[in-house]
């Protein structure tokens, strides 16, 4: 299962987008309380959205935002076009998820 | 006929060996599109330094164009919600910057056709501005939001 979710709305020739990423983002701040070891850090690093294929927004994110990361963009598009989300993290993990406005 | 074949196969040769590298993730197309992550930028322990390494400079005027909507009392620091959003019609950078966390660079956006607005969920360690930097040619232009914030969300 994908770990993007993602609602779109159009409204004329933009298209309102909100996902949200299922992720810890580990900072590597945290204790593991029963070992007393740090967990590794784990977060999502690039967040690149593309609507037909065409890139419109590159993000670069760091260890500061919050756990199963929300992200609400305005791009352009209407009724029928495909958005892709796609995400990297510093672990080297991925994905990718495509869905029709 | 001969060399048709030849030609033919020759180039299925070719072919298949850039399916192979694509298949084994030596070239994946979205990488290959993506800039790099801003190391520098997100490693800096003060906001004018990651300025710096993200836009090239750190001289960024307040205005009233750009708008950074948060909560006035975050309870929780872990998750606290933030819309940047911008009026400036050739802007192509947002960032969000929390200038008391360990590292005050917490995202930016590269925009290349998205609109100048961007809502998300941030982590802050202690009661702080968060600054929405937005770029327009090469200029910065910034507003802060105080959000008080009881319990921090760094740590843990």
């Amino acid at each position: 299962m994908s770990t993007i979710r993602m609602r779109i709305s159009p409204a004329g020739d933009v298209l309102d987008v909100k996902a949200l990423i299922r992720h810890p983002m580990e900072s590597g701040n945290r204790e593991d309380k029963s070992t007393g070891k740090k967990i590794p850090a784990n977060y999502i690093q690039k967040l690149m959205v593309a609507v037909n294929g065409e890139n419109v927004m590159d993000g670069n994110l760091s260890e500061a935002v919050s756990k199963n990361p929300y992200l609400n963009i305005k791009v352009p598009g209407k009724k029928g076009d495909e958005v892709t989300i796609s995400w990297n993290s510093n672990t080297g993990e991925s994905d990718e998820a495509t869905q029709s406005a | 006929m001969q060399t048709k074949r030849r030609v033919f196969l020759k180039g299925s040769l070719a072919a298949s060996a850039a399916g192979l590298a694509v298949g084994a993730g030596l070239l994946s197309p979205r990488a290959v599109l993506a800039s790099e992550w801003p190391t520098a930028a997100f490693d800096a322990t003060k906001m004018d330094a990651g300025l710096n390494e993200l836009f090239g400079t750190a001289d960024a005027a307040e205005s009233g164009d750009v708008s950074v909507k948060a909560p006035d009392i975050a309870e929780n620091g872990a998750v606290v919600p933030v819309t940047v959003e911008s009026s400036i019609a050739d802007a192509n950078q947002v960032a969000i910057f929390v200038s008391k966390n360990p590292t005050p660079l917490v995202a930016s956006f590269d925009l290349s056709g998205a609109n100048p607005f961007v809502s998300t969920r941030i982590r802050m360690g202690e009661t702080d501005n968060v600054t929405g930097v937005v770029n327009a040619g090469g200029k910065l232009y910034k507003a802060s939001k105080e959000v008080k914030v009881t319990i921090g969300g760094c740590g843990g």
